[in-house]
């Protein structure tokens, strides 16, 4: 059985080699190692802290950290069923019910045979064509049931994977809508060459100029974050791509990584030129493993031609080069200060700032840190400049916006617009009828009802990193918020307490809710946990936590009193039943022996 | 003027699954008890032996809830009392005798009384007097509305007055500091 430990680390040393025994590649290296033998027993988390000369429990801590290392026997099949709120819409349950069942296997355990294991994982970035599931890293989206039976079948026939049909492991753009950006066609090197042109600092110039914003979400000037990290003390800068798109219901970044890598690649390689970096990092998401090689491939043609290594596009002294660091199914690795901890190999826990990133981020040197879309975006100041740039879009917004937009509408996909576009027109394109409302920005963004429809996608008005789910008239508002309440529990980093309690606590009500247990009490304590997450966390992932459920809370308050059987207070379990096991194993049945489970029934 | 009539308090304390310590460590604001005195009188409580709790102002309640006889009187004191506190660590999160949660029910009980060493023929009593234990120890909040929690264990004799002396005053107790700890 090959998920049997390691009889001798050998094969390990090739790995550590590879990783030139360098303790900041410890995630690299233990993703690596558990290639080998499918999960992270003991001996090999031991063996590698003797290599690399680091303490045993900063090993463990890593391998435990990050959802996608396994330090207990996972099955030769690892199946992962995306668990977005778009998933469960999609009937995710029942179809992980039926593979279950027919793999004689527990959701959450290895089956007996060690062939298989079956269980969630947050959103994978197929909710345009979900619902979506991992089997060993890799993504197959469109699940049917005749699809799900057919892959049973090919697991108990033992197939390996790469001998599946490879229709399943397409994974579509869905493209709907192109502007600036989407409908470029540039050789690779033209923006580079343009940049070069105009000198370092007037490439930063056309950057000012263009009043370009983060795309991540948080919308920071992105000229202000270069010139900060190129005024930096400290000559050995660094440039990393934040492609760890993890908020539930975004995936922009997945097209752009499938099919416009050049400009991303180039718009990192304009940022080294900006600030003076040599060194780049594309941090990629777990779940987009799969887009590695022909990542790879497409930076080794980028190496021919020149532009990227040493004397770039025979420019004396701009020397760059980007390697690919894989994450490991860490939501808050998006956080960048959690994210440059992660490209060190440590747990992704976010630092305490300042000092900021730009002046002190990975390994004590100033980095720049942009969203994969920002990267992308550079290209088209290179070309046409600042001005061209900002006459798009909104006076405190300029250019245009990727959406990933899924959910109840006809045309789920990509849609590129000008900042500025309305709700009401979005829904429009999309096809979507009847909605009750949209969650803007993901997990942690903003919940809008259907009279906030004429509001404007803009930071200075509904700010989002693209994500766009549509809820129609049949959906349970409550049932959105509680999805998004399971997932930051489960991605909680674990180092703060009021998120890591928090969160948890939260889940806790919102599951007596859903299980008919609600009070009006259990209302008051939800508002006083929204607050203290909001006020208390350590990083901002911890203080959006509780957004969903603010703002559902204000908006479809029914969808929670609904759920209320009492205006006081209500336990979240059974009294009653609560005594069965006492009453089995003393033979007794008199009313002394029982509880009523309403305070009122028992006077 | 409609600024209401001093009366003294009226104040119920009661050891669920406790093991008294919170109502020693009450003890322990020693002269403070004759301050204490003055503002409030004791309705049930192990210091008056009052037997069944009337309508009160505050509840301490020591300890969490390990069986039936132990929800009862909670509901009681939540029926009469306007403000119900969780005292101590096994009232707040189920404390010490919530260690028997990662054992079944029948595994503890059996173990006592059946396969002990030394026991012989033993059977687990089922005399209706007794109440049933519950599968899990629960702290109170699971069971009834509880309105303040004061951590420790026992929280000390100088954190118990403080709350209660803010509570009395009419300001929202606060522990902060050396008040505030969790063993």
């Amino acid at each position: 059985m090959p998920t049997t430990p390691l009889a001798a680390p050998v094969d390990l040393d090739g790995v550590l080699q590879r990783h030139q025994h360098n303790p900041t590649r410890l995630l690299q290296i233990l993703i690596d190692a558990q290639d080998l033998a499918g999960w992270l027993p003991a001996p090999t988390l031991t063996h590698i802290a003797a290599a690399l000369g680091i303490p045993r429990a900063r090993v463990e801590g890593v391998a435990g950290f990050y959802s996608f290392l396994y330090t207990r026997p996972v099955g030769r099949y690892r199946v992962l069923f995306s668990d977005n709120i778009t998933d469960r819409m999609l009937g995710n349950d029942g179809l992980m019910d039926a593979l279950c069942r027919k793999l004689w296997v527990e959701p959450g355990k290895l089956s007996e045979d060690g062939l298989v294991s079956v269980a969630t994982t947050s959103c994978t970035g197929l909710c345009d064509q979900g619902p979506a599931i991992l089997v060993n890293g890799l993504a197959i989206g469109q699940l049917s049931h005749r699809r799900i039976n057919e892959i049973a079948e090919l697991i108990r026939q033992q197939r390996p994977l790469d001998l599946w049909p490879a229709e399943y492991f397409r994974v579509d753009d869905n493209i709907r809508r192109k502007d600036a950006l989407l409908d470029l066609q540039m050789p690779p090197g033209d923006a580079l060459r343009a940049a070069i042109a105009r000198g370092r600092d007037g490439w930063l110039d056309e950057v000012r100029a263009s009043r370009l914003r983060g795309r991540g979400g948080a919308g920071f000037a992105t000229a202000v974050k270069w010139e900060s990290a190129r005024n930096a003390p400290g000559a050995d800068k660094v440039i990393v791509c934040n492609a760890d798109e993890g908020e539930p219901g975004t995936f922009k970044d997945r097209v752009l990584l499938n099919s416009y890598a050049d400009l991303v690649f180039e718009g990192m390689t304009l940022a080294a030129w900006a600030i003076g970096a040599s060194e780049g990092f594309l941090y990629l998401r777990g779940e987009y493993r799969y887009l590695r090689p022909q990542l790879e491939a497409a930076l080794a043609r980028r190496r021919e031609a020149g532009l990227l290594g040493t004397a770039i596009l025979g420019t004396p002294g701009f020397d760059f080069d980007i390697q690919i660091h894989l994450g490991a199914g860490a939501y808050v690795c998006g956080e960048e200060s959690a994210l440059i901890e992660s490209l060190e190999g440590k747990r992704g826990t976010p630092r305490i700032r300042p000092p900021f990133p730009v002046v002190k981020g990975y390994l004590g040197r100033p980095t720049a840190v942009n969203n994969v879309e920002t990267h992308a975006k550079t290209c088209l100041i290179a070309l046409y400049g600042g001005e061209a740039f900002a006459d798009t879009g909104t006076a405190q917004s300029t250019g245009t916006k990727l959406l990933s937009i899924s959910g109840d509408c006809a045309a789920p996909g990509i849609y590129e617009y000008p900042f500025g576009v309305p709700i009401t027109r979005i829904l429009e394109d999309c096809g979507a009828s009847d909605t009750q409302a949209v969650q803007v920005g993901g997990a942690a963004g903003i919940c809008l009802a259907n009279y906030e429809f004429h509001r404007h996608i803009a930071y200075e008005d509904v700010p989002t990193a693209g994500a766009f789910m549509v809820f129609d008239g049949t959906r349970d508002l409550f049932d959105v918020a509680r999805a998004f309440v399971h997932f930051f529990a489960h991605e909680s980093c674990g180092f703060c307490t009021p998120c890591r309690v928090g969160t948890s606590l939260l889940k806790g009500f919102m599951d007596k809710l859903a299980d008919g247990h609600g009070a009006r009490a259990d209302l008051n304590d939800i508002e006083w946990l929204d607050r203290l997450l909001k006020n208390a966390s350590h990083c901002g992932l911890g203080s959006a936590a509780p957004n969903p459920v603010i703002d559902t809370l204000q908006k479809f308050r029914p969808a929670y009193e609904r759920r209320l059987v009492s205006l006081d207070f209500e336990p979240a379990f059974d009294l009653d039943a609560a005594l069965a096991e006492a009453r089995q194993l003393t033979a007794r049945d008199d009313p002394g022996a029982h509880l009523k489970t309403h305070e009122e029934d028992a006077q | 003027m409609t600024t209401p009539v001093p009366r003294k308090l009226r104040v119920a304390t009661t050891s669920l699954a406790g093991c008294f310590g919170c109502h020693m460590s009450f003890l322990d604001i020693d002269e403070h008890l004759f301050e204490l005195v003055e503002l409030i009188e004791f309705d049930r409580s192990p210091l008056t032996d009052i037997k069944d709790v009337g309508p009160c102002d505050i509840g301490l309640i020591e300890g969490g809830v390990c069986n039936s006889e132990n929800v009862h009187v909670l509901r009681e004191f939540r029926r009469n009392c306007k403000t119900l506190i969780a005292l101590g660590a096994c009232a707040v999160t189920g404390g010490l005798p919530a260690q028997r949660n990662h054992l079944s029910l029948s595994e503890c009980l059996r173990e006592v009384y059946q396969f002990r060493p030394g026991v012989e023929n033993g059977q687990i009593p089922n005399d209706p007097e007794l109440p049933l234990p519950l599968d899990k120890v629960r702290p109170i909040h699971e069971v009834v509305r509880v309105d303040y929690f004061i951590p420790g264990c026992p929280p000390s004799g100088p954190a118990i007055w403080k709350f209660l002396t803010d509570l009395i005053a009419g300001r929202t107790p606060r522990l902060t500091g050396g008040l505030l700890h969790y063993d």
